[in-house]
């Protein structure tokens, strides 16, 4: 059984700039299930930070958001006002974000910053909350949690920050939650406590998942399913298995070339880079935005829009007009393409 | 076919071309309507001061007894007349050679203390903020022993003590009101003396007065040139205020301050007495703010107008 | 925090002995104070008699530390013109420079602080262009100039208020408005430069993505640290209105210390000059020493440290 908790579809973020419009997010659709992590991959500036805040109606006041469909639990949140977005936002729906050290107010101890959500959005006693934070607190492994209530945010380490980040989230029990790069900023050491921490809870308290990342192996530790971003469009999403063992957009070929993967790397084997920079997404683009570093590319990419066609795998999609054997294939008529 | 076609990211890279440097500064310059405003306005009364001997049409200090209290040409009075365009005074002295004249004492009291200051604020801000330490608290401590002493009352013990005259309130403002370029330059030095290539003269081994003159001061001078604006407005209002108390400027020089205070009796008849050296006053140290604001916006790292 | 106090208290007292020295040296400026005081007609007994009188036969130092033994007990000695203890005098005033000092506080920080946080909360729009255009006119405006012409239009045309003397809560009306307004745009701007750049801060983000109500995320989460830097900044405003009242206080005629001040210069009162000088930089001192407690207490930051 699986219950849809949340459903985009065409997602489209603009923003207007001295040079013209940005489009930063385009037709972006996916969905999540309960209990489900999906994460959304990509180098910096591919869309996907404004797309979770897209999410949550939390993007830049001169952003603009379109969408044929936004759905929370099946509430549409496209037709909500900013007051009724509010009372999902921390209730129903929550994000932890990527700087630990500046997300939380310097001048409020973390446990008024833990138990304002859940006083605003429940209406409980000040009691209560502080009980739930701290019982929260000590799931997130943080001890003597009671005594760190009366803490301020400067007092705390960046991992610790995170762990009352990813409390607060939970406070009032979301069906959905957002991390945004949660560990980008946290030592190494730390990064694999906290996901896997994210992983435990998420399972513990099954709620929906979405975890922002440009980081691969990150990916593939705990995701169920991924969507690949590039240039705000999604490229590519599916099972991680298919995206793993059988990725089909070249863009998603090229990144997985650049990690090592257990097992499938060869110890001393060089990883892969992709040439070339992102494409400026001032104005209307033709065709495949990939095209310009793909060396698959052909005339016929840039002739018009490219739309997602399905894959090998159950519901696995790409946006690319040949399939990686046909690359492959065509590759080896024309070798000259490769240098 | 399969070869990368460029031509698209060619054409595209020749749109952003960015504008050179200088045209892009020339731009800011021109497009920031409260500078061009104020270095205007800033001119216009410049020249006047400039010029007051050959524009004047009356000698400012001339009394004439029949012809006190003239009132200006915009008024319906019938005495008003083109011969004394801003009409006369108490004493029979044309205001608008005194309005022309006053300037003069304005913007040289107000250049004057501001250099002075400026000297004295620049060096223990700079010190303070290249050595730090030690000496960073010394001036932190003259800087808030300074802050502590109400300036305009220590200003009109001082003159009244020592007596009145331009260079004494000239100086007296100068030693006084350095404690903005301080505090400024004193936190400017200490962003720019962290950067490479203060690091890299260091390295050098170049001496420590000539890394200031050289690698300090020049990358500081755009808050000095903010702070030289503030400050010179702040000493043309303050000599107002001196002379206005009757302790600074002394009669009968046309100090805008004292044309005001010599008019304050009769302000209730004839109120244009007031408000012609007030509103002088005023367009003076807005045009300065205004210039200062604008250098500050245009030389800001981020080019925000 | 104990030692943030402590810190902060023995930097106080030192600059406060600093001043004291200083204020103390102000009688040498004119030279012989023996014979300033006898004034032009006196013989060189006169002089004589006077300098034993009044101590200034001792060593400086003798004299000065004599001076400040007595000051700090309150006494500052006789004043020379109203013949009567200089602490009386200034303790009898002192309230009403500090009424004046409280409204004209209470009527800036009512202006610029929701003016600034109205400004910050949407840039560029006309609220925004109104306070810029408050905070530009107000810091140009010589405040004795407006005083005047506020007594001009509420006193005499409209004749909605009293102009001069300090009977009734009315006559404070304009003298509170004349001397607030000349502080008001450096706190509107502070006020408008905190508020914007906490708004951009993440954890007011996190704040909206709470659900928080946005008077909570206005209120709670982004003015508690934009007031922080304001809070200072009134601090030191409050001691510098309280120096610039003279100007004020003389042209309304108002019984305070200002007021005293002026009189005093005019009379060569020496003794009651020291004295009030010395009063004003220990309230600055005491007032800026209050405000770092102060944001001590705002910023955890400090506080827990």
């Amino acid at each position: 059984m699986s219950e849809r908790i949340l459903e985009v579809s065409g997602l489209s973020v603009e923003i207007p700039v001295p040079s013209g419009l940005l489009h930063p997010v385009q037709d972006v659709s996916f969905h999540v299930d309960r209990g489900e992590t999906l994460a959304i991959v990509g180098e910096s500036g591919c869309g996907k930070s404004l797309t979770s805040l897209a999410l949550m109606d939390l993007l830049p006041p001169k952003a603009r958001r379109q969408a044929r469909k936004l759905e929370l639990e099946g509430r549409d949140l496209t037709s909500l006002g900013e007051r009724q977005m509010s009372d999902l936002r921390g209730d129903r729906m929550s994000m932890i974000f990527q700087e630990p050290m500046t997300s939380l107010n310097p001048a409020y101890t973390i446990g008024d910053q833990l138990i304002e959500a859940m006083r605003r959005h429940r209406g409980v006693s000040v009691a209560e909350a502080r009980d739930r934070a701290v019982w929260l607190l000590e799931k997130v492994g943080i001890t003597a949690a009671r005594g760190r209530l009366g803490q301020y945010p400067h007092q705390l380490s960046g991992g610790l920050r995170q762990r009352v980040m990813i409390a607060m989230a939970l406070m009032c029990g979301p069906d959905l939650i957002i991390a945004d790069e949660p560990t980008t900023a946290l030592d190494v050491t730390i990064q694999a406590q906290i996901l896997h921490l994210l992983a435990d809870l998420q399972r513990e308290f099954q709620t929906g998942l979405i975890l922002i990342t440009h980081d691969l192996g990150v990916v593939a530790r705990v995701a169920d399913r991924v969507a690949v971003m590039y240039a705000g469009q999604i490229v590519e999403e599916g099972s991680a298995r298919d995206i793993f063992q059988a990725p089909t957009h070249p863009y998603t070929q090229g990144l997985l070339d650049c990690i090592p993967i257990p097992g499938k790397t060869a110890r001393g084997a060089h990883l892969g880079s992709i040439p070339g920079i992102v494409p400026s997404l001032v104005g209307e683009m033709q065709g495949c935005h990939f095209a310009d570093r793909c060396r698959h590319a052909r005339g016929l990419c840039r002739a018009g829009a490219i739309g997602l066609r399905e894959g090998a795998g159950q519901s696995h999609r790409y946006r690319c007009i040949q399939s990686l054997a046909e690359a492959a294939a065509h590759l080896i008529r024309e070798p000259e393409a490769v240098g | 076919m399969a070869v990368v076609d460029t031509s698209a990211v060619d054409a595209r890279a020749a749109q952003i071309t960015e504008p050179s440097p200088g045209a892009l500064l020339r731009r800011r310059i021109f497009g920031h309507a409260g500078l061009m405003i104020g270095v205007t306005v800033l001119a216009v009364i410049f020249l006047m001061a400039l010029l007051a001997p050959w524009i004047s049409p009356h000698d400012p200090f001339d009394q004439i007894l029949d012809r006190k209290l003239i009132p200006p040409i915009w008024t319906d009075s019938p005495k008003a007349t083109w011969v004394h365009p801003l009409g006369t005074d108490q004493l029979g002295r044309d205001y608008l050679s005194r309005l022309f004249w006053g300037a003069r004492i304005s913007l040289l009291i107000g250049f004057a203390a501001m250099l002075i200051s400026g000297v004295i604020g620049t060096t223990i801000g700079v010190l303070a903020g290249y050595f730090g330490g030690k000496v960073d608290m010394v001036a932190n401590f003259i800087i808030t022993t300074r802050l502590s002493m109400p300036v305009v009352l220590v200003a009109l013990a001082v003159v009244s003590m020592i007596g009145s005259s331009l260079t004494v309130v000239i100086w007296v403002l100068g030693l006084l009101i350095w404690d903005r370029f301080a505090v400024v330059m004193r936190s400017a030095t200490m962003q720019v003396r962290n950067l490479d290539f203060v690091a890299a003269a260091q390295a050098l081994g170049c001496s420590t007065p000539r890394i200031i003159l050289t690698e300090i001061l020049p990358n500081v001078a755009n808050h000095l040139i903010v702070v030289a604006t503030i400050e010179m407005a702040h000493a043309i209002l303050l000599e107002a205020a001196l002379s206005f108390l009757g302790l600074g400027v002394q009669p009968p020089e046309p100090s805008w301050g004292l044309m005001i205070s010599e008019a304050k009796g009769l302000m209730f008849f004839d109120a244009w007495l007031i408000a012609i050296p007030g509103t002088a006053l005023f367009l003076l140290v807005l045009s300065i703010n205004l210039m200062g604001d604008g250098v500050r916006d245009v030389t800001a790292p981020d080019g925000r107008s | 925090m104990v030692s943030y106090v402590l810190k902060r208290l023995g930097i106080a007292v030192l600059v406060a002995v600093t001043v004291s020295l200083i204020t103390f040296s102000m009688i040498y400026l004119s030279g012989d104070p023996a014979v300033a005081l006898a004034g032009e007609t006196a013989t060189e007994e006169d002089i004589e008699q006077i300098r034993r009188y009044y101590g200034y036969d001792r060593p400086i130092l003798v004299q000065y530390a004599d001076w400040l033994f007595r000051a700090v007990q309150g006494d500052f000695g006789q004043s020379h013109y109203l013949k009567k203890p200089v602490g009386d005098v200034i303790f009898e005033r002192l309230p009403t420079t500090m009424m004046l000092g409280l409204c004209a506080l209470i009527f800036a920080l009512t202006l610029s602080i929701p003016l600034g946080v109205l400004a910050a909360i949407r840039p560029n729009s006309l609220i925004d262009r109104v306070a810029l255009t408050i905070a530009v006119v107000g810091q140009a405006m010589p405040s004795f100039w407006f005083a005047l012409t506020m007594m001009l239009w509420f006193g005499i045309y409209w004749r909605l208020l009293p102009i001069t003397g300090s009977a009734s809560w009315a006559n404070f009306v304009m003298p509170s408005i004349a001397l607030g307004y000349y502080i008001t745009p450096g706190v509107m701007r502070l006020t408008r430069a905190g508020m914007m750049e906490v708004l951009s801060a993440d954890y007011i983000r996190t704040a909206r993505a709470k659900g928080l109500r946005p008077i909570t995320v206005l209120f709670k989460h982004a003015l508690r640290n934009a007031i922080i830097p304001v809070v200072s900044l009134a601090a030191v405003q409050f001691g510098f209105m309280l120096g610039g009242s003279i100007v004020i206080e003389t042209i309304f005629a108002i019984n305070g210390l200002g007021f005293l001040a002026w009189e005093s210069i005019q009379r060569a009162d020496l003794p009651m000059m020291q004295a009030i000088v010395l009063v004003l930089s220990i309230f600055y001192i005491v007032l800026t020493f209050l405000a770092d407690m102060l944001n001590a207490w705002l910023d955890p930051r400090i506080r827990v440290a």
